[in-house]
This record gives C-alpha cells, structure tokens and sequence, in this order.
C-alpha cells in the first residue's frame, strides 16, 4: 500500500470510529426473509413476523434494565424477575377497580386509565428498585458471588411477599376493550395491541441510545463506568448516577411486567420467574451489557419462539437454548461483546 | 482421623450439634415411629449429600451453578426409568445408576468445558438456562419421563415396606422400608465423608486457591479450567447419587421432586445458611432447613390463627404456613450479608475473608 492511497484527512471529518459491526443487525431481517418460504402462506408468516416482533420487543424492555444494570455498573441482578411481577401487580391495581373504565368502549377513556397504571407501576417498581439497590447491592458492589446470591435472596423474599399480599392465585388482566381485535389489510390480521407493543418497544430502545450516546448524563454513565475515580474527582456523584440507572432499570422491568401481563391478560407471582430464564438468554446472545445486542437478541428469542412453535410445536420448547449455543459458538461473548470485560 | 480427612468440626459446640444429628439421623427409626419423622430423616440425609456437593462448588471453586438441580434429576430419573421399564429387580436398579451417574459426568464436563472459562456471572446464567431447558424437556418427553405426572415404580422385593424382617425389635418393625432408610443414611455418610476427604486433599486446596485468586493460581501452573470441570463433575456425580436415593425413597421421579427450580434454591439457601466451604455446614444446614420445612409450618400456622383472630391486617398472611419461605429468604439475605461463613463458620469463630 502506498502512501497515495490513504486519503488526505481533511478537517471537517469526525473523530476517527470503529467499524460498525452490521452482521448481526442482519440476522433477524435474514431469519424472516429464511422463514418465509417454510411458513408457506403470506399472511400467516406477516402474522408470525408481527407477533414476534411484538413480543421481542417486550421481552427487550424487560431485559434492558438487566443489560444497563449490568453494563455500567457491573452488577447482575438475579431478582430482575421480581420488578417485573410487582410492576404487573401495582398495573392490577388500578386497572381493576377501574374495570368499567378499561371496559368502555373508548380509547380516550381506556388511556385515562392504562397510562396511569403504567406510570404506577414503573414509580412502584423503580422505587423498589432504589431500596433494593441501597439495601442489596450497595454492599456488595464488585462482589459477583455476593451479588448473586443476595439478589437471588431478594427474589425469594419478593415472590413470598407478593403471595403474601395478593394470594396465590392467578388474576385475569383483561386488555382495555379498544385495544382488542386487529387491524385486517388484505387477509392480514395485525393485532392492534401487538403494534402498540412495538411501538412502546421502538420508543425504549431509541430513548435508552440517545441518552446513553447524546446527552451528558449518558456521557456521565459512560465515563463513570470507564473510570469511575476520573469522574467523582471531577465533582460528580457517581454513586447517585448508578442509583439512578438502577432506578430506571427496575421502572423498565416495571413497565414490560404491565406490557406482558396485557399481552397474557394474567398476572401471577411467579411470572417474574418465569421470564428471569428467558431474559437472561437474550441478554447472554446480545453481549452482556450491550442494549443494541439486547435489542437484536430479544428480537430473535421471539423470532425462534414464534416461528420454531408454528412450524416444529415440540422442539420450540427448547428453541431458546439451540439459539444461546448456537450464538455462543459464533461469538462465545454474545452478539455484541462489551469490550470492556 | 482419617475418616474426617484431619479436618475436624474445629468447635466444640459444631461436633456436639453434629453427633447429636448422626445419632439422631441413626436411631429415627426406633426412635419416632411413624412414617412421617421417617420420611424427614431421608429427606435431611439425602439433602445434606446434595447440598455437600454443591458446597464443593460454590464453597470451594466460588462457582454459582442452578444446574445441580439437573443432576439430582438425571439421577432420579434413570433410576425411575430403569426400574419402571424394567420391572423391580436389582438389575434395574443397576441399569438405573450405571446410565444415570456417567450421564450426568458427561453432562457436567460438557457444561464445564463449554463455559467454567467465563466469569462466574456467566457460569451462573449459562447454567440456569440448560437447567430449564432440561426441566422442559423432562415434562415434554412423556413417553420417557412420564411428563408432568413423572414415573412411579415398585423397588426390589427386599426394599418394599411389605417385607418384614423382623416383627417386633423393641416394639418396632424392621421392614424393606427400614433397610432402605439405612441404605440411604449409608451411602449419604459415605458420599460426605468422601468429599470431605476431597476437598482436604491438595485437589481441594488447589480449588480454594482457585477461588481465591483465580489469575495467581494459573500463574503458579494449575490449569485452573481442569480443575473446575474436575470439581464439577465430582458434584455432578455425587448429585446425581443422591437422585438416585431420593427416587428409591419416594419410589416416584417427577419433575417437582427433583427438577424444580425451587430446589436449586432450597439448595442455595442450605448452603449459605449452613456455611458456605465447609461441607459440615452442609449437614447443619439440610437439618435446619428441612425441619423448618416440615415443622415450622405448624407453628406458622397457629400464630397466623392468633394474629387474624386478634384481628390484625396483612400479619396472618405472612406468617400464613405457606409463606415459611418468605422468612427463611429474610434469613438468607441477613445470613449473606451479617454472616457470610455461615453456622458453621460462626461456630468455628474464625473471622474469614467471605468471597
């Protein structure tokens, strides 16, 4: 190579970037198109894409606050589970009594009610969320053995209390009634509530990446993870900046408990359980502490689930672990592989 | 002292504590007459081996893995499937173990060679999920496993309760059940004793130095992932044992009994609540907690009765008998934090670095 190949650098070009690493924001695009053809007919496959999609994005509000706990502060979070359970229970709250409400047949009236449930529950599980982190984890910060095994404790304590308070059986949630029934364009059914799913999920994933990339307080985050000492020096609290990823990691967890709890119309107290295993294998396949892997990862838990259930009901079942070993054996750190650990 | 591999309880309160639950654990029989105070003996016999292999891991490697439940399973169910395909014969029996232990050694190197080189964070997630891959397949594969409902099976004529050796020894009758009870006290004594001699051996020292520092011991030339998968495998054998006996028990292999997510963490409290590497900590703490489990719920239950008839709110709910857990999960979490070594290590008194 001589010296006239490389291009001149002029002034105006920005600061000098890694490589983007596009081949696994393909995947999930390649696994579609690929599903296409097996799924045979059109609609079905619109169906299943759009189901999947609904349900990706779900699962990654759920699994974002785990990813963001873990990637700036270094803390795994093995009671995760727990926030979404309480964040689906406080939802039942006001979404129950005010069943005449969520009933009607508005969708101004229905709004005036699942908003504020929603916002109750990721004020209620985020608040959680900071007592957790004071009394749980603020001990054992850079302890991972510790850290697992006190938030496994919390996750126990959580899941009795709330049988504890609300009692073991299952509650229906119903969806408010103008979010039932489905859009038809051609022979395509597009339930409505799965659009609005993907569209809270959009909304999170962009929120979390322009704040993590274009503000200061993500600037902050970022620098307090890099080299915490550097930043406290420089007269920030980074202590009370991780308080408040945490705060907004349990919110999210929060809010995808309210969103999975609609989509399933039941809330129990083991749901948050349940969703723990699922949640962990997106984020082990997206790199642990990498949202944009997070967002591909549970894109493609629920491309497999969905489609692997339509098209081999029996092995779908284990869908989830073929994928994680598969990813893992192509890249043993997960999709995107946050260098800094 | 070689039986206890020079590593004695080291206090003089834990050697009293432990010989009163051998001697316990070893007179049950004629002691408590009746099927129940039996059933918590094996249940605390077969706990504390299960629970004694996972302290060689979490204790000694300072691996957190939530597949060991996976391996007391594979055991149960090989002895189940063997014995329910086969017809109650010692044959089966010995099918039963000859396919399930080296199953689950297989399993546990695979496990550990695919992932013991990551961080324990990773070992921990890694581990859940096979573990709940492997409890959907059980209940799935009903033609093998008998799904949700699991298998149910008769054991060899000389264990069944309807086999009466001797009528009336002191007023109680020594029967096939009696002999099973001995057989599980046995070979549970024998599988602690063994890996108490384990991890006094340079092996174990070389575990500890593992978990202490896991970039120092590599750099003085063990191949720290051999000895992890090692280590990991030995649990694995010693948990799928205890499947093995906890099947023979029960005479019944189902999910619940033996998969379930719940039992990795009654073992995880066992543990921690016991003592975390101390293997005696194992005992102490699969006899707490059992009895807890099987007693403290009546007297949950009659305070929760006293509470809702004095009329207090929420009280009587969470001392309701189902919620036992509930305190037992406060006691864990205080345990993590106050006491880190656990009983075990508080009787010993020695103030060690936790971690």
């Amino acid at each position: 190579m001589t010296s006239t190949d490389i291009p001149a650098p002029s002034t105006s070009d920005p600061l000098p970037q890694a490589r983007r690493d596009l081949v696994p924001v393909l995947l999930p695009a390649i696994l579609a198109l690929a599903m296409l053809p097996l799924v045979g007919s059109f609609s079905s496959w619109v169906t299943l894409t759009i189901a999947s999609l609904a349900m990706g994005m779900m699962i990654f509000i759920m699994a974002s606050g785990l990813t963001l706990v873990f990637g700036l502060m270094d803390v795994l979070n093995f009671g995760h589970g727990a926030f979404i359970a309480v964040g689906a229970y406080v939802a039942t709250l006001v979404l129950l009594p005010l069943a005449a409400m969520s009933g009607a047949d508005s969708l101004l009236t229905n709004l005036a009610v699942l908003v504020p449930a929603v916002l109750a529950a990721m004020a209620v599980s985020g608040a959680l969320g900071v007592v957790v982190e004071r009394v749980l984890i603020l001990p054992v910060y850079g302890q991972h053995l510790k850290q697992i095994l006190m938030t496994t404790g919390g996750l126990i304590v959580a899941e009795q209390a709330l049988y504890a308070l609300w009692g073991p059986q299952i509650i229906p949630l119903p969806l408010p009634t103008s979010l039932r029934g489905s859009f038809i364009i051609g022979d395509v059914a597009i339930a409505k509530y799965r659009l609005l799913v993907m569209l809270v999920g959009l909304v999170v994933f962009v929120g979390i990446q322009l704040t993590l990339n274009r503000t200061k307080i993500g600037l902050l985050i970022r620098a307090g993870v890099e080299n915490r000492e550097m930043v406290e020096a420089l007269g920030y609290h980074v202590k009370r900046l991780f308080l408040g990823v945490f705060m907004v990691g349990s919110a999210l967890a929060g809010l995808g408990g309210v969103m999975w709890a609609l989509y399933r119309e039941q809330v129990h107290a083991s749901m948050g359980n349940e969703l723990t295993v699922l949640i962990f294998i997106v984020v082990i396949i997206g790199g642990l502490g990498s949202v944009g892997g997070c967002f591909i990862g549970a894109l493609l838990v629920a491309m497999v689930a969905n489609y692997g259930g339509f098209l081999l009901p029996k092995l779908a079942l284990v869908s989830n672990i073929l994928l994680m070993v598969a990813i893992l054996m192509w890249r043993p750190r997960g999709l995107y592989a946050v260098t800094s650990r | 002292m070689m039986i206890l591999s020079g590593d004695p309880p080291r206090s003089r309160v834990l050697s009293l504590l432990l010989i009163a639950i051998v001697v316990l654990l070893a007179i049950t029989p004629f002691l408590f007459p009746g099927a129940k105070p039996l059933n918590v003996a094996a249940k605390i016999c077969i706990f504390a081996a299960l629970v004694a292999s996972y302290d060689l891991l979490l204790g000694y490697t300072g691996t957190v893995s939530f597949a060991h439940t996976m391996f007391y399973g594979i055991g149960s169910y090989a002895v189940a499937i063997a014995l329910y395909g086969m017809g109650p014969s010692w044959a089966a029996v010995g099918t039963g173990i000859a396919i399930g232990l080296p199953l689950a050694a297989l399993l546990a190197l695979g496990i550990g060679l695919f992932s013991l080189r990551v961080e324990a964070i990773f070992f921990a997630m890694i581990t859940l999920a096979v573990a709940s891959a492997f409890l959907v397949l059980a209940s799935q594969l009903s033609w093998l496993t008998g799904g949700e409902d699991g298998r149910s099976f008769s054991l060899p004529e000389l264990l069944r309760p309807g086999t009466v050796f001797i009528k009336d020894f002191f007023g109680v009758r020594i029967t096939g059940r009696t002999l099973t009870y001995y057989i599980i006290l046995i070979g549970c004594a024998g599988m602690i004793l063994a890996l108490l001699r384990v991890v006094n051996s340079p092996f174990g020292r070389v575990l500890q130095a593992v978990r202490e520092n896991r970039f120092r011991a590599e750099a003085l030339g063990y191949r720290t992932v051999f000895h992890l998968t090692y280590a990991n495998v030995i649990a694995a054998l010693v948990a799928a044992a205890a499947g093995v006996l906890n099947a023979m028990w029960l005479r019944y292999a189902g999910p619940d009994t033996s998969l379930s997510f719940s039992i990795m963490l009654d073992i995880l409290l066992m543990v921690v609540i016991g003592g975390m590497g101390t293997i005696y900590g194992a005992i102490i703490g699969a006899t707490i907690f059992i009895l807890a489990q099987n007693y403290l719920q009546a007297l949950m239950g009659a305070a929760s009765e006293a509470t809702a008839s004095l009329g207090l709110p929420l009280l009587p709910n969470l001392l309701h008998p189902d919620r036992w857990l509930l305190w037992l999960g406060l006691l864990f979490v205080a345990s993590v934090y106050f006491f880190p070594t656990g009983i075990v290590g508080r009787l010993r008194g020695a103030p060690k670095p936790a971690d």
